[in-house]
């Protein structure tokens, strides 16, 4: 079996007295996409952000390619650009051109001439097909698109693997379709991914497994379709009924 | 001098504020207060949100024993009156064995007080920065002071202009507080001047000093209100 591109082990994650995530086991192996579900609160964003430190496990492991990040003597900023993160909000900087914006970090983190870093900032603005927005703000441009730019801005780095964020949650209906086409393609492209999101539809044709979380927990996995038609557990059914109105 | 000749009163007001004798011989002393109250005020305002920034940098990264120095050290600074700190260092210090001159005493206090209130303007810009540029910026791998000097300052600083420039003024004017120190700055010239001559118009000198170096700062600080009144993405 391959060894998984990213492996979480015996995740636990508790903010003072009260504990989120009680012990997740996930592998997510090289070129595959996890899609995970289920109830607010339930830990899948502490989870994601346990993946890249944002927040730190209070036990527990994170490998990437084997390597535990939580590890002492780890570069921490060196890691995280193996990790590309995409947050339901964007983030996008905002005093910054949509080209700065994905530039940042090729400049100041891998330290490339500003010429180099313009030229992969704008291949990865390609990608997400916002090249001709370059020179716009932020404020100046779609949230589908702000969104997309940051995917580019997170791509740019060329990650190991991506972790979404409920990417489209903050997006009018009609402008979710252009997100999840960019994320259609990086799973193509063959991109390691897992993803917190609501958007079924995309689970159904692009996951490679779904999990449902629930109390700090994974109740259940497996294929999409196994899950979403046949769901094997109670809560798991509560929860799809409930989605799906 | 010219007492006994009757005067009618704009006769009187002018020679009282407007004297052209008076004017003609200590134009030369409040031009030299002028430019020790523009070196004073230059090296404070440089100094004090220099050190202001430095605090609030320093207060982001959050080391509780550093946090809590700061904020009794802004607090009390804030509290005092800038003429107390001036008398006690100035006629107090000399007794455990440090002299300083007047001008380095005004120098210190108001770069000081500066400091205390620009610390607490900047960290409020810093705070107000939404929690998710910070994340943003570290999870593509840049490190503290990187997201702090690329991402947080720049869209700090824009909200901290305004309020910073209103109390750099307010603190370089206190340059007059020298006066009472002998800092020959403007006013301790003007003062010197008026009991010399028993004429008020080395006065009217002085505020005419006061506004050409003040007022441009006064315009800018306003312009810089109606530039940066700045609405999120
Ligand atoms: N920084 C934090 N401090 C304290 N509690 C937190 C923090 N972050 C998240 N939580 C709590 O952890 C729980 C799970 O949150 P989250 O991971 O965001 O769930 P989900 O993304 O599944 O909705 C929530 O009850 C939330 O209040
Ligand atoms: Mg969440």
């Amino acid at each position: 079996m391959k060894r998984p591109m990213l492996e979480i082990a015996g995740l636990f994650k508790a903010f003072g007295e009260n504990a989120i995530l009680n012990g997740i086991n996930l592998k997510v192996p090289t070129g595959e996409l996890v899609f995970v579900i289920g109830p607010s609160g339930s830990g899948k964003s502490t989870m994601l952000r346990c993946c890249n430190r944002l927040e730190e496990p209070t036990s527990g492991a994170i490998l990437i390619e084997g390597t535990d990040i939580c590890g002492l003597g780890v570069d921490i900023n060196a890691m995280r650009r193996k990790v590309g993160m995409v947050f339901q909000s964007f983030n996008l900087y905002p005093h910054l051109n949509v080209r700065s914006n994905v530039s940042l970090a090729l400049r100041k983190v891998l330290k490339l001439p500003r010429a180099e870093a313009d030229e992969r900032s704008m291949a990865a603005l390609d990608l997400v097909g916002l090249a001709q927005r370059a020179d716009f703000f932020p404020s100046q441009i779609s949230g589908g698109q702000q969104q997309r730019v940051a995917i580019a801005r997170a791509l740019a780095l060329e990650p190991k693997v991506m972790l979404f964020d409920e990417p489209t949650s903050a997006l009018d209906p009609e402008l979710v379709g252009s997100v999840l086409a960019v994320m259609r393609d990086l799973k193509a492209s063959g991109m390691t991914m897992l993803v917190v999101s609501h958007e079924m539809g995309f689970a159904r044709e692009a996951a490679d497994r779904v999990i449902f979380m629930d109390g700090g927990v994974i109740v259940e996995e497996g294929a999409p379709e196994a899950v979403f038609g046949a769901p094997k557990h109670e809560r798991t059914q509560a929860f799809l009924s409930r989605v799906r109105g | 001098m010219c007492g006994a000749k009757r005067m009618s009163p704009l006769e009187r007001f002018l020679d009282t504020f407007l004297n052209p004798r008076v004017i003609g011989k200590y134009w030369p002393d409040i031009l030299d207060g002028l430019i020790v109250t523009l070196e004073l005020a230059i090296a404070v305002v440089v100094t004090g949100i220099l050190v202001g920034l430095a605090l609030a940098c320093l207060r982001a990264v959050g080391i509780r024993a550093a946090n809590i120095a700061i904020v009794c050290f802004a607090d009390i600074l804030r509290s005092l009156p800038p003429l107390v700190l001036i008398l006690l260092i100035y006629f107090g210090f000399p007794n455990i064995g440090i002299v300083l001159s007047g001008p380095m005493v005004v120098y210190v206090v108001l770069s000081l007080v500066l400091a205390a209130f620009a610390e607490e303007i900047f960290w409020a810009g810093i705070t107000s920065v939404d929690k998710g540029q910070w994340e943003a910026a570290r999870s593509t791998g840049l490190g503290f002071a990187q997201t702090l000097g690329y991402v947080v300052l720049p869209q700090a600083v824009r909200l901290t202009l305004p309020p910073l420039a209103n109390r750099a003024i307010a603190i370089t004017k206190m340059t007059a507080l020298g006066t009472v120190i002998g800092v020959p700055e403007i006013l301790y010239q003007a003062t010197t001047a008026q009991s010399f001559s028993g004429n008020a118009s080395p006065l009217t000198l002085g505020a005419l000093a006061y506004l050409a170096l003040f007022l441009p700062f006064v315009v800018l600080a306003r312009w810089l209100e109606t530039r940066f009144a700045w609405r999120k993405a």
